[in-house]
């Protein structure tokens, strides 16, 4: 019989934060995968909240394509703050 | 007056005591499996039950050193007692068997301890309220994982279902010794302290139903309920755990670890 | 340039560059290979590294080292699975890696085919195998591999409380009578050369070290890591007011290190060959654990999918 499918677990370490890629484990379904994120992943209390998805479910972008997906905002300084100059007088902003 | 109070905290020493005891012996069991598990999500999940029991048993021997106030430690009991004077019910000390027995046994004891903690948490004895508080948490993941097992168990495959009746059949006849009181129970002077364990048969049961009939699990009918643990009677298993569990003591008594 | 070498100089710089590799990313067949074995033989010490020391939990001798010891092997269950998890990610299944172990074909480090004969061991274990651990696995959270560096970064925060915990029962033991002393002197005596071979064979003869310090796996060779342990531990074991088993270690004043005895190599490779005291009776132990979960695992899955079932026509008549 098959394996018991790859599901991604994801922590909220406190109220206020996001949820976050902590690792993976086996489950036989989505329940499993909760109970077990929670033995697996919270034996130190790292979550108030936990994610989990099963690895099949998630779309990645493609590593190969990096450069025309991510490069092209490297330039693009007008989008920072420190770009546009203010007088020297005017402290905060 | 004096001789009242010393009466009952006698008493209340050995309430105590068997609430240990139950939580350890379990405790014991399951740390057996660690390194043994179907799995190793499962090994880990196994073992955060059986640091849970081991947790509780110690606050409670803690307590029972208070309560007896004269030097002794949380160690004194579980290491140094034989065993007619260990008061746990039957089903925490059988074996492990195979995964379905493990986890069955773990669904009884679950139904039983989950019920019991919820109605001491209004003991008249403030410490045990306490501790109730504070283990009840953790025996309400305990019941939902073993439930949530017994059912994908029960209704998985013809082999796991078998296997399941198979250890329900077998375990049955021991899960009815929680709720027959003991002399210590019945204790009046503990009246309002000890949990009346007649009292959550009832709801015991019937989450016990519920799941097993999830299950497809049949319940059989059980002629001859087998108890004696709470009076120190224990099955031959028994003497085997200690052998182990206090080998290091016996072996060199009074040393520090 | 062939455009499998461009690739390779591209994968390369990158390791220099100090970038890390990510699942998806281009990376030589020889790297994922290597990478899946270490990684799966690491995982595969974790999970029969719980043997020795499990063997222990039920006659631990008070409550407080019996919790410590029950988290202690967790962990070691947790590690286990995260670094799986990490071999996984290179496109192997954890059943495959597990059958490599099964069938002996994959090794793992050969400290855990030693048999643990005393409560000191457990002592022993914790303060030299989990220190010698901890030196190979801290640099391992710089290795090039993400995944792997990841959960390593984990590995090593969870493993902070092993060695003190093995530690705290060598002191008790050398501070308790004099038989817990001796029972301390000989579980070191026993512990010490196998720890040390933790290392591996000197750098002369180790096959894969160049290729791995290469792509950044490995950041420090075998020899140098085995000074690092030598020179870690003779200071604590002095504060233990004990010693160990090689009459040979000295401070070298010139070199600012210990010198130290050679290992004894006939047995170092016999029992990485299988031939050491505990070898079979470990294999054994996993494959029954496995074989004997199997209906369980099934169990759960074909109830996994019945509730699939249920759920899909459950919907349908909703829908209806």
């Amino acid at each position: 019989m098959q394996n018991w499918p790859l599901f991604e677990i994801f922590l909220r370490s406190k109220n206020g934060l996001s949820h976050k890629h902590v690792g993976s484990l086996h489950a036989a379904d989505a329940d499993m995968a909760i109970t077990n994120a929670r033995d697996v992943y919270t034996r130190r209390k790292e979550g108030v909240s936990i994610w989990v998805v099963e690895s099949k479910h998630i779309t990645a972008s493609n590593p190969e394509e990096s450069e025309s997906m991510f490069d092209p905002a490297e330039d693009k300084v007008y989008r920072h703050p420190t770009f546009y100059v203010l007088p020297d007088e005017l402290e905060q902003m | 007056m004096g001789e009242i109070i010393s009466l009952k905290r006698e008493s209340l020493l050995k309430y105590v005591l068997q609430l240990a005891d139950n939580a350890l012996i379990l405790g014991q069991r399951l740390a057996e499996l660690c390194g043994h598990g179907p799995i190793l999500e499962q090994d880990i999940a196994i073992t955060n039950i059986s640091l849970d029991l081991i947790g509780e048993a110690r606050i409670l021997y803690q307590y029972a050193a208070e309560i007896e106030g004269n030097g002794k430690t949380e160690d004194d009991y579980p290491y140094k007692r034989d065993v007619r004077d260990w008061q746990n019910i039957l089903l925490v000390e059988l074996p492990n068997g195979h995964f379905g027995y493990t986890i069955m046994r773990q669904f009884m004891f679950d139904c039983y301890h989950y019920y019991h903690l919820k109605a001491m948490t209004n003991s008249g004895d403030e410490r045990l309220a306490q501790i109730a508080a504070k283990t009840i948490k953790e025996a309400t993941y305990h019941l939902k994982y073993s439930s949530e097992w017994v059912i994908r168990l029960g209704d998985g495959t013809q082999e796991s279902h078998d296997k399941m009746q198979e250890a329900l059949n077998d375990r049955i006849r021991f899960f009815d010794e929680a709720f027959i009181p003991s002399k210590i129970e019945n204790d009046k002077s503990l009246n309002g302290v000890a949990v009346d364990c007649t009292k959550i048969k009832a709801s015991a049961w019937a989450k016990f139903t519920e799941v097993c009939q999830t299950a497809n699990l049949e319940i059989p009918e059980v002629k001859f309920p087998q108890k004696g643990g709470k009076d120190g009677v224990h099955t031959e298993h028994f003497g085997f755990i200690l052998a182990e569990l206090q080998f290091v003591q016996k072996s060199y008594p009074d040393s520090n670890w | 340039m062939t455009e499998i070498q461009s690739l390779e100089k591209r994968f390369q710089d990158r390791i220099d560059a100090e970038e890390r590799i990510e699942p998806r990313d281009w990376m030589p067949e020889k790297y994922r290979k290597t990478l899946i074995r270490q990684i799966s033989q690491h995982a595969h010490s974790e999970v029969v590294g719980m043997l020795p020391e499990g063997n222990w939990i039920t006659r631990a001798p008070n409550l407080r080292r019996k919790l410590g010891l029950i988290a202690k092997v967790q962990d070691e269950a947790g590690h286990g699975l995260y670094l799986y998890s990490a071999c996984e990610t290179l496109g192997i299944s954890r059943d495959e890696v597990l059958d490599q172990l099964h069938t002996g074909k994959a090794k793992y480090s050969s400290i855990f085919n030693y048999p643990t004969l005393t409560w000191a061991d457990i002592g022993a274990i914790g303060w030299l195998v989990d220190g010698a651990a901890i030196l190979n696995q801290v640099p391992l959270c710089r290795c090039s591999y993400g995944p792997y560096a990841r959960a390593m970064v984990r590995v090593c925060k969870e493993e902070s409380f092993h060695q003190r915990q093995g530690y705290e029962i060598m002191l008790t033991l050398a501070n308790g009578t004099p038989e817990q002393k001796e029972m301390a002197q000989d579980a070191i005596n026993r512990w010490w050369w196998p720890s040390l071979m933790m290392f591996g064979p000197n750098d002369s003869e180790s096959t894969h070290s160049a290729q791995s310090m290469a792509w950044r796996i490995k950041r420090f060779s075998n020899d140098e890591l085995r000074q690092r342990m030598v020179d870690m531990i003779k200071p604590q074991t002095d504060i233990l007011g004990l010693t160990l088993p090689d009459p040979e270690i000295k401070w070298n004043e010139e070199r600012g290190a210990h010198d130290f005895g050679e290992i004894d190599w006939d047995e170092f490779w016999s029992v990485v060959k299988g031939d050491g005291p505990c070898n079979k009776e470990r294999l054994a132990a996993r494959v029954k654990a496995h074989e004997e979960g199997q209906w369980v695992r099934d169990a759960a899955l074909a109830y996994a999918e019945k509730q699939e079932v249920r759920k899909a026509s459950d919907g349908k008549t909703k829908v209806a």
